[in-house]
């Protein structure tokens, strides 16, 4: 449905975007994540037909974003980061305002509005003016404005931002809601929400991008298995562990680190996906005259990929915290 | 043209229920009001000052009273509307582009071209809507004058009027689509307006030059004077259509810029 490649925007010297090429299948939801300034909100801009690309191409349904920009914009429900609400005008009066604009016919508008009011949960404050509004309706009124006209394509800039807990968990409902008959695009930095909402994920940090991954439900299995075992050698040391774990049929790969000074070995043990080694692990250890201290399952989590992906450069410890939970504003 | 056409009606709706709509047609209908009967009243002074004189001295001396007041009133009109088309235009495109909802326009299924249209031609129908209780005033004085007087001066008078509103109205619309802020939009039409007024007065030490005759062309009221005197002359015409579509094309250019520009 959404077809991006090679695309790059660059102001002056500034490169926002760089060469970026992902695809989003029709009923998908992906997420786009990456820290604050990566080029998530450009990539955005330019596919609704706001802003033009430098190089590359972006289609929508089949029709090139800088070609067809009236048809894409037609096909697009697109919440800014800011919603751009009329304050003056009332909620009912504003999604009638905005299905005109989206050149709704006027035998569909009142049941779109309606429908968008309910979809987003505004339909008691449909009277009210939106500057009389919290943060957390003027959001929900901004949910609705981008599907009001029932776009196939939804793009959205950090739905989720102002809300708050409870108000979030009814947006995300809300989203995946919409996916199947909508493809959706949303961006966060918000690395929970991914987990949470999205099909995939694209990693974007400093206009490129740095992974393309499905994300799986909680409890499934992501690939690899990872194992995280420390013991107290009995003879031979750290090599002889390091040498029994990766005997172990179904083991890829054992990285062992002893611990200075205490005589004991760490190690992380990555298997295939699907086997539970652990007993097996335990077992042999055990046999082997070694101490088991501590044996835990660990998988690479979306936390991993997203730390290993926008800390190429050496980052103090605060500051990787500070991407993970978003910590600007 | 349905894009121009939602544009409009958006536009329309937020004019009522905006209060600086409000307080612009008030003042500038109070400053009409005011002028109107101050005019009216000096020239009925004059007149009858020189009707005396008339009797003392037993030469014939009229004055036309109505065509007076309609010159005077139309002239004062064109100056009232430098100081209030700026309260008008300033927030028309500034205050969309500080709220975001430029985004949401900007990526609507309609062409910038449409929302150009749209915005102008509803800044001129509030224009329209604030000049029409002037009517009023001269229904008051057609009904009032013995004989009629001529229908030219009144016509033509309004068609000069609702040509420099239009064409104030486009440029004012273009400065408002350079910033995000409606104050500072406003204090820069209003300069402009000034600029266009005085430009005749700015260059009149070189009357005969090139600079002095391209002063005097430029000169804003200027060109409504002919309209106020009941004459339509094409170079009048010819000079607003031209500021009215300066206005309209470079608004266009600067949409067209603020998608380059970095947000």
């Amino acid at each position: 449905m959404i077809e991006v490649e090679n695309l790059t925007k660059q102001y002056g010297a500034v490169r926002a975007v760089d060469q970026i090429s992902f695809r989003v299948d029709k009923g998908e939801i992906l997420g786009f994540l990456g820290p604050n300034g990566a080029g998530k909100t450009t990539t955005m801009r330019i596919l609704t037909g706001f802003l033009p690309a430098t190089s590359g191409t972006a289609r929508l349904a089949g029709f090139d974003v800088f070609e067809n920009s009236l048809e894409v914009r037609k096909r697009i429900g697109y919440l800014p980061e800011n919603p751009p609400l009329y304050p003056d005008m009332s909620v009912e009066g504003y999604l009638d305002t905005v299905a005109r604009l989206k050149l709704l016919p006027s035998d569909r508008r009142k049941a779109r509005v309606d429908a968008a009011m309910e979809m987003a949960r505004v339909t008691e404050k449909r009277r009210e003016l939106i500057k009389r509004l919290s943060r957390g309706y003027k959001q929900r009124v901004g949910l609705a404005q981008a599907l009001v006209h029932d776009p196939e394509v939804i793009i959205l800039d950090e739905p989720t931002v102002g809300l708050d807990p409870k108000q979030i968990i009814e947006v995300r409902h809300l989203i995946k809601g919409l996916a199947g008959d909508h493809t959706i695009l949303l961006s966060t930095h918000i690395l929970p929400e991914v987990s949470m909402t999205c099909d995939r994920v694209v990693i974007i940090n400093q206009g490129r991008i740095v992974a393309n991954t499905p994300v799986n439900a909680p409890g499934q299995d992501r690939g690899t298995e990872i194992v995280m075992v420390e013991v107290k050698p009995g003879g031979g040391g750290a090599g002889q562990v390091r040498t029994l774990l990766e005997r172990i049929p179904g083991v890829k790969r054992v990285r062992t680190e002893p611990p200075e000074g205490t005589g004991r070995v760490q190690a992380r043990v990555e298997c295939e996906s699907g086997r539970d080694l652990r007993s097996r692990i335990a077992a042999d250890l055990v046999a082997q005259g070694h101490e088991l201290l501590e044996l835990r399952a660990s998988r690479v989590s979306l936390e991993d990929i997203f730390l290993q992906a926008t800390t190429q450069e050496p980052v103090e410890a605060g500051a990787t915290e500070k991407i993970i939970a978003g910590g600007e504003r | 043209m349905k894009g121009t056409n939602a544009v409009f009606r958006k536009e329309m709706s937020l004019y009522f229920v905006s209060p600086i709509a409000y307080v612009a047609i008030g003042a500038f209908l109070f400053l009409a009001g005011l002028f109107f009967q101050g005019i009216l009243a000096e020239a009925t002074e004059y007149s009858m000052r020189a009707a005396m004189q008339a009797m003392q001295f037993g030469t014939p001396f009229e004055i036309d009273v109505p065509g007076e007041t309609m010159r005077g009133f139309f002239g004062v009109t064109g100056t009232i509307l430098l100081f209030i088309v700026p309260m008008l235009t300033m927030g028309s495109y500034a205050e969309e582009r500080r709220r975001g909802t430029m985004e949401l326009l900007m990526t609507s299924p309609i062409t910038d071209l449409e929302i150009v249209l749209g915005k102008y031609l509803a800044a001129l129908s509030l224009f329209l809507i604030m000049l029409l209780p002037t009517a009023l005033q001269m229904v008051i004085l057609f009904k009032a004058s013995d004989p009629v007087p001529p229908w030219r001066l009144l016509v033509c008078g309004y068609i000069g009027v609702m040509l420099l509103g239009g064409a104030l109205l486009a440029l004012g619309q273009f400065v408002s689509s350079l910033t995000e802020s409606q104050i500072i939009a406003g204090i820069w039409t209003f300069l402009l307006f000034l600029m266009l007024w005085v430009v005749d007065f700015v260059v009149r030490g070189s009357a005969g030059s090139v600079a002095g005759d391209v002063g005097q062309y430029l000169s804003i009221l200027k060109h409504l004077n002919d309209f106020i005197r009941g004459v339509v002359d094409s170079s009048n015409l010819i000079y607003y259509f031209s500021l009215i579509a300066l206005g309209l094309i470079l608004t266009l250019r600067s949409l067209d810029s603020m998608r380059w520009r970095r947000a």
